[in-house]
């Protein structure tokens, strides 16, 4: 047991953490690294890639050559008067420029299909990576914040990948190849064109700086007004009920208003960039027609040169002004990409042992020695629980709210993972055996009823994914659900809203109780099955429950004592420890705590026959 | 485009900054056409002639110009950043306005993922067609006619071969809207699709871990993702064509000239420069162009956008305040329900409440007990109007619960839904919700009822202890209690609640039992409780069944008259009635 100890305790990582949605920008993080890592997602596509760089390669290439084109039409055909070489170079260009065109037309329509894909690939491996994560992960991350990540975030990758990746190979390409040329025409107009160059380039990357911290405080509120209005609209009813729709707007202002600020920021400066670009490319020109009549004046260059020389300049400020775009969304992506990656590196707090294996099928020995836990370190919720459930027995967890019944269940499920002491199934430390093997045999009815939007008949195989129609069926017949189900208006294939709000509670929880029997596990663990149901449905339920215990463990929690009558084993829990065990009737003997609890159910009912007699004389 | 247009009027208020930045962009067209006009000086009056000082002197001009242009469109996009992300906000606010003005009945038609999308994705759209149209819409339209104007005067007949192009793009313009608007519709359905999965999953995450869902939710989620790959694919794939045609369509009116005005030059009617001058303005028009083509994708989409949030903007709250009505005086705390009927969707559907006559006097208990989706809960909203009545009426001192204001009915209404949801914050403020200036003692006297107290000065830090969202680190017992010391410190005229304590122990059931019998001298309470002993000393019991009261009074009444009514009591006690067994 003690080498499980070696991986890091699950509580050591609770420590001081950040609280939840952090508002603290966090430190600049590894740019190279995080692109290193958004860059692999594009490592399968590598083929296709290579075939769009070819694609955009060869049409940047060819429209290069337009330019080039203008200044031979200009002096070798219409200075010497040749219509014939005007047409033909005419027509070389239209053909140039169509071929690019088409080349460029297959580049952009692979890349739309290869980013588009990343993108799923990128929400996949978040979401699965997400469903590993344990349960402590989920308690202290607003749900709105994690879907911001998997939407929002995502979404600024797509506007880097989609549009930008082949626009960033064309303007490359375009700005090295006009250097290039340049330079090949006249080595001193194309050094006096690329003369503000290295200023702009010093401006932009200043500028950059903070455009990506800009950019990850923008994703960061996103994430935080995610959060408050998912919690606040999945509250809304409670919103309602107290009339509190102010103060709901009040926080949302707040967030909302700094959302604003944030954006307004790291935008102001993202765009600063572009402008300067452009600036760039009219100086390249003045300077480029000032020192180029220079040129001509004293003989070193011609006419035709030096238009070439300024459609090239004029050229050049687009890729640059394209550039500058890109690194706008490439440092947003940043931004996303480091949240995203951020969940990605989250190891869960619960994991297999790397030699775990299948449980097998149990039989149902459930054993707790010495069991400690606690969900914060400060607070102990079990406190050396021990219990020896024998196979097929019905074990009831009785005790006041908060006395750590749910608890014991969270740790038989390996929700979360124990503190110190054992808990055996079958012989096997549940912590060596593969979980989800261990989860699939037990069938659990959760105190907060969760529906999920789909029909019923959905809902109830949710338990088993292979269960026939019929199987559903007489597993809500079980669960006494079938008569409501039947009457709602399409029957088992009536839609529920999200979380079944089109249902009443109890009915919710009738669903839940056929969705536990469907999967015919070997454990059964009920935890507040059953309190919202009226007692005369539960005491229909009560039987099917006594026929379903039958050769399962059972651990029932239930404050409506009649429930836990005919238990094997009552324990009583009180802050943690169990203070009583024994069966009902040994622990009505014992007129302890457990006598009280159950005196205290009947108080006010008179339940003799004379006290009965005479309330009703008193009418 | 009525939608956009609709939403596009939040632009209002920041009126002058948008119209401010416009201008700007005037003065940068400007600049922008007087640039190849320069070029064309230099080449004709200063190289030609070899003029060395119309050089020098034309190159300073141009770059003070191309400066004071940068300068321009940096404030231009100071006070657009500052209009389009001021105009989000305020679209945001105002659905979100709109969302809580919803009813209960509103909210079984939105999903909370869903409505997320508009509140985020939807807005970011319009906002980058505001942002955009602030830099171009003025700027790209100008720089479009000065240039098309300077080609028609520089060289008439040139220029008319080119315009030959421009309804060619018009058209090419249009389809693309065309073929994109439903495109981008379905892209955001799906992104709708994928957000309510997500949500769904991560807030039913145990029940996933419980049954050991893992793959069929990966798979659930993969089959919205693939779905909207697709979506997307088609989309990001009529784009990334639309661009190349475009500059095909400049590059092929480049050639035109070259040929055309080549042919002109040879004759001697245009010179050299003149067609470097006209080139140069040829690529100033091709810059709009693709803004005005890539705007034209950006306002088909948001549309789109736009539309989805005037849904939501749109939607009748169904628990409206009629026009006049006045604040509900300070109640004595009579209830009546006369001949009401209730159904979800409107008359049409089946009714869930039929023929309801009850009446609560001031100061009186009403229990209300009946099988699994009997009614019950549906009975109690009508009072504080969370919905309203189908037919017949509810009202409260003999005023209908429709002719007051619905904030001035529910400050005296205190109402314990039956799912206890807590807010993160501390334990405090969740007590506090329904009243804000409550004292510490109120908080504390509540708390006690509640039989809260104890348990949350057990935590180190008492009552500023901090809640997980959806109170995650509470047990269900706890949840509910403070969720009825909330609703207790409101202190109300009447109380109403809704099976508040089902997962509270027995024993704290009747401390709180106890400690409320006292709060709710004077106040008119409704409780709904499966647990006879709760309600066993109630003025009045209700039993209801399918939607239909079927019996009526005390416990002893019942007792005699009401076999549904005994059938519970007796289940409750079971065979356990006999302890002494």
């Amino acid at each position: 047991m003690s080498n499980r100890h070696k991986k890091p305790s699950s509580f050591g990582s609770r420590g001081p953490h950040r609280h939840m949605g952090g508002r603290t920008i966090e430190k600049a993080k590894d740019p190279k690294g995080t692109l290193r890592r958004l860059f692999s997602y594009l490592k399968p596509f590598k083929l296709q890639l290579s075939i769009v760089a070819a694609l955009v390669v060869t049409s940047t290439l060819l429209s290069l050559l337009g330019p080039y084109f203008i200044g031979v039409a200009i002096d070798q055909y219409i200075a010497t008067s040749d219509v014939e070489g005007l047409l033909q170079i005419s027509v070389l260009m239209l053909s140039t420029y169509l071929a690019s065109s088409i080349f460029s037309m297959g580049g952009g329509w692979m890349m739309a299909t290869i980013a588009q894909r990343v993108l799923r690939n990128l929400r996949k491996r978040l979401f699965e990576h997400l469903q590993t994560l344990s349960l402590s992960f989920f308690d202290r991350r607003p749900i709105g914040d994690l879907m911001s990540r998997i939407t929002n975030d995502i979404d600024t990758i797509n506007q880097a990948l989609t549009q930008n990746v082949t626009q960033l190979i064309t303007n490359l390409i375009t700005s090295v190849g006009i250097i290039v040329i340049m330079f090949g025409l006249n080595v001193w107009l194309a050094l006096g064109s690329l003369l503000a160059f290295p200023i702009m380039v010093g401006i932009a990357a200043l500028v950059g700086k903070r455009t990506r911290s800009g950019f990850r405080s923008l994703q960061m509120n996103m994430g935080r007004l995610n959060s408050n209005m998912e919690e606040t609209l999945s509250g809304e009813r409670t919103v309602i009920a107290f009339e509190q729709q102010k103060k709901a707007l009040a926080s949302f202002n707040r967030i909302n208003n700094a959302t604003r600020d944030s954006a307004i920021q790291a935008m102001s400066y993202a765009f600063l960039i572009p402008p300067l670009m452009g600036i760039l490319s009219n100086v390249n020109i003045a300077v480029v027609a000032g020192l180029g009549g220079w040129l001509v004046i004293n003989g070193f260059a011609t006419i035709g040169l030096i238009a070439i020389f300024i459609s090239y300049s004029r050229k050049f400020a687009q890729p640059l002004r394209h550039i500058a775009n890109l690194y706008n969304s490439i440092q947003s992506a940043l931004a996303g990409s480091e949240r995203i990656f951020e969940i990605i590196d989250k190891q869960p707090e619960i994991q297999d042992d790397p030699d775990a294996v299948p449980i097998g099928k149990i039989k149902g020995e459930v054993i707790f020695d010495h069991v400690n836990f606690s969900y914060v370190p400060e607070v102990p919720v079990l406190k050396n629980v021990s219990l020896h459930a024998e196979p097929g027995q019905t074990i009831a967890l009785v005790g006041p709210t908060g006395a750590g019944k749910t608890t014991i269940v969270n740790v038989l499920t390996r929700f979360y993972d124990i503190h110190s002491g054992n808990i055996m199934i079958d012989g096997h430390d549940i912590r060596k055996v593969q979980k989800d093997t261990l989860r699939k045999q037990m069938g659990i009815v959760l105190q907060d009823v969760f529906l999920f939007s789909g029909t019923v008949i959905d809902n109830i195989r949710y338990g088993r994914p292979d269960a026939t129609n019929e199987e559903c069926i007489a597993a809500a017949k079980l669960a006494d659900a079938d008569q409501f189900i039947r009457r709602l208006p399409k029957g088992y294939k009536t839609e529920l809203s999200e979380r079944g709000s089109n249902l009443s509670q109890g009915q919710r929880q009738l669903l839940s109780i056929a969705r536990a029997i469907i999967s015919d596990p070997s454990i059964l663990i009920l935890d507040e099955a059953t309190s919202s149901v009226d007692t005369r449905t539960e005491v229909r339920i009560q039987k099917a429950f006594l026929k379903l215990m039958e050769g399962r463990t059972s651990f029932v929690i239930a404050h409506r004592l009649s429930t836990i009558r005919n238990a094997d084993q009552v324990l009583v829990i009180d802050k943690g420890r169990i203070i009583e065990r024994g069966t009902h009737k040994q622990l009505l003997k014992q007129k302890g705590f457990y006598y009280n609890l159950y005196m205290s159910q009947f108080k006010g009912i008179d339940l003799t026959p004379k006290k009965y007699a005479k309330t009703r004389s008193e009418n | 485009m009525s939608a956009l247009t609709r939403i596009i009027r939040f632009v209002k208020p920041y009126k002058r900054d948008a119209i401010l930045a416009m201008i700007f962009l005037v003065l940068v067209v400007g600049v922008d056409l007087s640039i190849p006009r320069l070029v064309q000086v230099i080449i004709d009056q200063g190289v030609t002639p070899e003029n060395m000082e119309v050089i020098f002197n034309t190159s300073i001009i141009m770059i003070g110009a191309s400066i004071l242009s940068a300068l321009l469109i940096i404030i231009n996009t100071l006070l657009s950043v500052r209009v389009a992300q001021n105009f989000a906000a305020d679209v945001r606010k105002s659905i979100y306005h709109k969302i809580q003005s919803f009813s209960f009945g509103n909210l079984d038609n939105f999903q909370t993922g869903r409505l997320l999308v508009r509140l985020t994705s939807d807005i970011n759209q319009v906002q980058m067609v505001v942002f955009f149209s602030l830099r171009m819409l003025i700027r790209a339209p100008l720089l479009l006619v000065g240039s098309i104007g300077i080609m028609i005067a520089t060289n008439y007949q040139l220029a008319m071969i080119l315009l030959m192009l421009l309804p060619l793009t018009l058209l090419l313009t249009v389809v693309f809207i065309r073929i994109a608007q439903p495109l981008f519709k379905k892209v955001q359905k799906r992104l709708e699709n994928i957000n309510q999965i997500l949500q769904e999953n991560l807030s039913g995450i145990r029940v996933v871990k419980a049954f050991v869902r893992r793959n069929y939710e990966n798979k659930r989620f993969d089959k919205a993702n693939i779905d909207l790959m697709d979506q997307n694919v088609k989309f990001a794939r009529l784009i990334s064509v639309l661009f190349p045609i475009m500059l095909l369509l400049i590059n092929i009116s480049a050639v035109a000239v070259i040929y055309f005005g080549g042919l002109q030059a040879i004759v001697g009617s245009f010179t050299v420069g003149e067609i470097m001058a006209f080139i140069s303005y040829l690529l100033s028009t091709m810059f709009p162009m693709l803004m005005l083509a890539m705007m034209a994708g950006q306002i088909s989409a948001a549309n789109v956008s736009a539309e989805r949030m005037i849904e939501v903007i749109d939607s009748v709250p169904r628990v409206q305040d009629k026009s006049g009505a006045v604040a509900l005086p300070k109640i004595k705390g009579r209830v009546i329900f006369k001949d009401v009927y209730f159904s979800y969707n409107g008359s049409g559907s089946e009714p869930v409440l039929e023929n309801i006559n009850l009446v609560a006097e001031p100061g009186q208990t009403v229990a209300i007990l009946g099988a699994t989706g009997s009614g019950k809960s549906s009975l109690i909203n009508l009072i504080p109007r969370l919905y309203d009545v189908t037919k017949g009426r509810v009202s409260i001192d003999n005023i209908d619960v429709r002719d007051v204001t619905q904030s001035s009915l529910r400050s005296q209404i205190g109402i314990c839904l039956q799912e206890a949801v807590l807010f993160s914050g501390n334990i405090r403020d969740n007590i506090k919700y329904g009243r804000d200036d409550a004292a510490e003692e109120d908080v504390i006297t509540a708390a006690k009822a509640a039989q809260a107290h104890e348990f949350i000065m057990s935590f180190p830090d008492g009552y500023d202890s901090v809640i997980g969202q959806r109170g995650v680190n509470l047990s269900g017992g706890q949840k509910q209690r403070i969720a009825i010391a909330r609703t207790l410190l409101i202190n109300p005229k009447i109380l109403i609640l809704d099976d508040s304590t089902s997962v509270v122990d027995v024993e704290t059931e009747v401390k709180i039992q106890n400690a409320l019998w006292k709060l709710m001298k004077g106040r008119t309470s409704f409780i709904i409780a499966q647990r006879v002993s709760t309600v066993l000393s109630a003025d009045k019991i209700v039993v209801l069944n399918g939607g239909k009261i079927v019996a009526e009074g005390n416990h002893a009444e019942l007792m005699k008259k009401s076999p549904i009514y005994r059938e519970i009591y007796e289940s409750q006690l079971g065979n356990g009635g006999n302890i002494n067994e």
